[in-house]
């Protein structure tokens, strides 16, 4: 038996994101050429059909989003990669997606916006889009990736959510990510943990496809393997069949829901750097968290007690994280290359805690460790700062 | 001798279903789903092999009823959702329905690009040149001239001829006829489920309460009158002018050819990767 090795690679986010699909048993894309997100198309078009799986080039986002829907329902690990302006047209689909429980992984690598807005510039400002999106009241889980190293994990973390949860699972990366080069040495395939969505187990006849049950998260049979099932879009009752009734609607929404909220702490990921003893601190997500930590850093040789809370999960907000540290702290800094999409969520948490602090930039450029050090060092004269 | 479409019924509906159906009295979708029950019969599909999927509005609904693997997309989306159910799976038969509206208007590139690909699949297209469901507003088949909810003035855009339009989109097999030739109509459902490659099926129908009513033309069963008259086959519309054929519907089939199929193709790119992967550590 050859062992497998690790090996250290120099990849870009991009690569690394379809490294992590693949870890992740996904064999299935369905996609439409955007900048800075196509990398991943071109090199799942290599690389699925040599472990059996399907790469197929659709006419748009929308039937992109489609088929991927289609694949997931007929039992196959499924994702689609997009950037803003595909995305937006991905979100009818993606509604159905979270009405209908299907699982699958929408990668959304972030350009300047709105409209075509700044293709070969980084920008976080798809992230209130990606939890509001789509119309009606739903749960969606948002996840953000900062480095190379992340777009693996992060990835292979969204499949195993979107099958423990039947929820599509949305990775936003940015231009930065996407494209910068990093040397990494990705786990062995046998040491990532992969989670499939429980198939039915009763006979059949028996099979009620959006059951309430405990967990809250029926099993899901696929096309074709003897559970002969509807999916519709349209409000439906647990044998999965269109309904006015009130009471099953109402039960639908609440399921929808619930089966996030029950998960949560499974589901909001963060990482803490020097929150110990912080005084004040940075909340940040995507590569603004990497400029971030720098910044925290050098406050710390500086003898400042900053601290930095990095989000991995952007939605569900990870209220229960940070509500302590809020109480803990005089002042929080929220940079972000948007004008305040998750500063507004912290502002919603905060109720008069601390002193929440916006930095935004939206010229297409990073945000640097300097600018956020410095930002620091004023916090650090205290909550007016 | 066929099943009766009690038997059919019996076999095929979904009794644990919330019926009544949702379509109006003499709606020509139950005599399109009658014919895609016939061919599925006749080619002795088991239920777990077929997977129907379908768009919005009247003619969506179908799979709701039928005890298959059933799929209730979103508007204009049935092909896009069934190219994935086939490309993951494609032991299975998976069969679009839709309307003139989904496969034309808002479905319209995915209807030409499912043709151009050529997967194997079979779209089933029921034109009453009508949006049924939302109100009776024009539908990219509505006629010149005629009069809608959203054309009451008289509809001044022209309409598409799907059948024509999917042979040369490049669809392996295309045929039509209207639901007044229910036989027909079954028979080329199952040509089509049997023809390799991309097979659409226009099936001319009636939506009398919405079109038919507003356009003068009568109740359901004027409107299958109007179809038996306007209908020719495609030997006889050889014949035929185009003047002559102005206000004629072409029955039968009007392709039939063999083009690689993408699903067949992509086999022979997973071995070349297989290969393409032993040369290389990566």
């Amino acid at each position: 038996m050859t062992e497998e090795k690790r090996v250290r690679r120099l990849l870009q986010g991009n690569e690394a994101i379809v490294y992590g699909a693949l870890a992740a048993r996904c064999r299935f894309f369905a996609g439409y050429p955007i900048t800075p997100a196509s990398e991943i198309a071109e090199q799942l078009s290599v690389r699925l059909p040599a472990v059996n799986g399907t790469f197929i080039q659709m006419e748009d986002e929308i039937a992109s989003i489609g088929a991927v829907i289609g694949a997931s329902l007929a039992g196959v690990k499924a994702m689609t990669a997009t950037s803003g302006p595909g995305f937006s047209l991905m979100q009818e689909n993606l509604g159905f997606a979270c009405a209908a429980e299907v699982p699958c992984v929408i990668v959304n690598v972030m350009r300047g916006g709105p409209s075509t807005g700044l293709p070969t510039s980084p920008a976080q400002g798809d992230v209130q889009m990606a939890r509001w999106g789509t119309h009606g009241d739903h749960p969606i889980i948002v996840l953000a990736v900062s480095s190379v190293l992340d777009s693996f994990t992060i990835t292979v973390k969204a499949f195993n959510l979107s099958e423990r949860y039947r929820v599509p699972v949305l990775v936003l990366s940015d231009e930065v990510v996407a494209h910068t080069r990093e040397s990494v040495e990705l786990p062995l395939n046998s040491e990532v943990k992969v989670v499939d969505r429980i198939a039915p187990g009763m006979p059949p006849d028996w099979y009620k496809p959006y059951q309430e049950d405990a967990r809250g998260v029926p099993p899901m049979a696929a096309f074709g393997d003897g559970y002969r099932h509807h999916v519709t879009g349209l409000v439906h009752d647990q044998d999965g069949f269109p309904t006015q009734n009130p009471q099953e609607v109402e039960k639908f929404h609440h399921r929808l829901s619930m089966k996030i909220t029950k998960g949560l702490d499974d589901i909001q990921l963060t990482r803490k750097f020097y929150m110990e003893d912080a005084e004040f601190f940075v909340i940040a997500y995507g590569s603004v968290a990497r400029s971030a930590l720098r910044a925290v850093e050098e406050a710390r040789r500086a003898g400042i007690r900053a601290g930095l809370v990095q989000l991995i999960t952007l939605f569900p907000f990870p209220r229960r994280t940070l509500t302590p540290y809020l109480q803990q702290c005089h002042s929080v800094l929220v940079p972000e290359l948007n004008l305040g999409q998750i500063s507004r969520e912290v502002q919603r948490i905060n109720q008069g805690l601390c002193t929440v602090v916006k930095q935004n930039r939206v010229d297409g450029k990073l945000i640097t460790p300097q600018e956020i050090y410095s930002r620091l060092v004023k916090l650090s004269a205290g909550p007016a700062g | 001798m066929p099943p009766s479409i009690q038997a059919l019924t019996h076999i095929y509906f979904r009794h644990n279903k919330k019926f009544p159906h949702v379509w109006c009295p003499g709606c020509g979708n139950g005599i399109v789903m009658g014919a895609l029950l016939r061919a599925i019969t006749r080619l002795e599909l088991e239920k777990d092999e077929v997977v129907l999927a379908s768009g919005i509005g009247c003619s969506g609904r179908m799979p709701t009823y039928l005890d298959f693997n059933t799929l209730h997309t979103t508007h204009g989306r049935a092909l896009t959702f069934a190219t994935g159910i086939k490309l993951a799976n494609p032991a299975l038969n998976v069969v679009a329905i839709m309307g003139d509206g989904d496969a034309t208007a808002i479905g319209g590139n995915h209807l030409i690009h499912a043709a151009r690909r050529n997967l194997n699949l079979t779209a089933i297209i029921i034109n009453n040149s009508i949006y049924g469901m939302t109100g009776g507003q024009y539908s990219p088949t509505t006629p010149f001239g005629s009069t809608t909810t959203t054309s009451v003035y008289g509809h001044i855009e022209h309409a598409f001829s799907i059948a024509e339009l999917a042979v040369t989109a490049g669809a392996s097999f295309v045929a039509r006829s209207t639901v007044y030739h229910a036989a027909l109509a079954d028979q080329l459902i199952e040509q089509a489920m049997l023809k390799p490659g991309f097979a659409v099926v226009e099936i001319i129908s009636n939506c009398h309460v919405q079109y038919g009513r507003r356009n003068q033309i009568g109740n359901a069963i004027d409107m299958l009158n109007l179809f038996k008259e306007q209908a020719v086959t495609v030997k006889k519309a050889a014949t035929m002018d185009s003047e002559e054929l102005r206000e004629k519907i072409t029955i039968g089939v009007l392709a039939d050819r063999d083009l690689p199929i993408s699903t067949n193709e992509y086999k022979r790119i997973r071995e070349q990767a297989r290969a393409d992967q032993g040369k290389k550590s990566i």
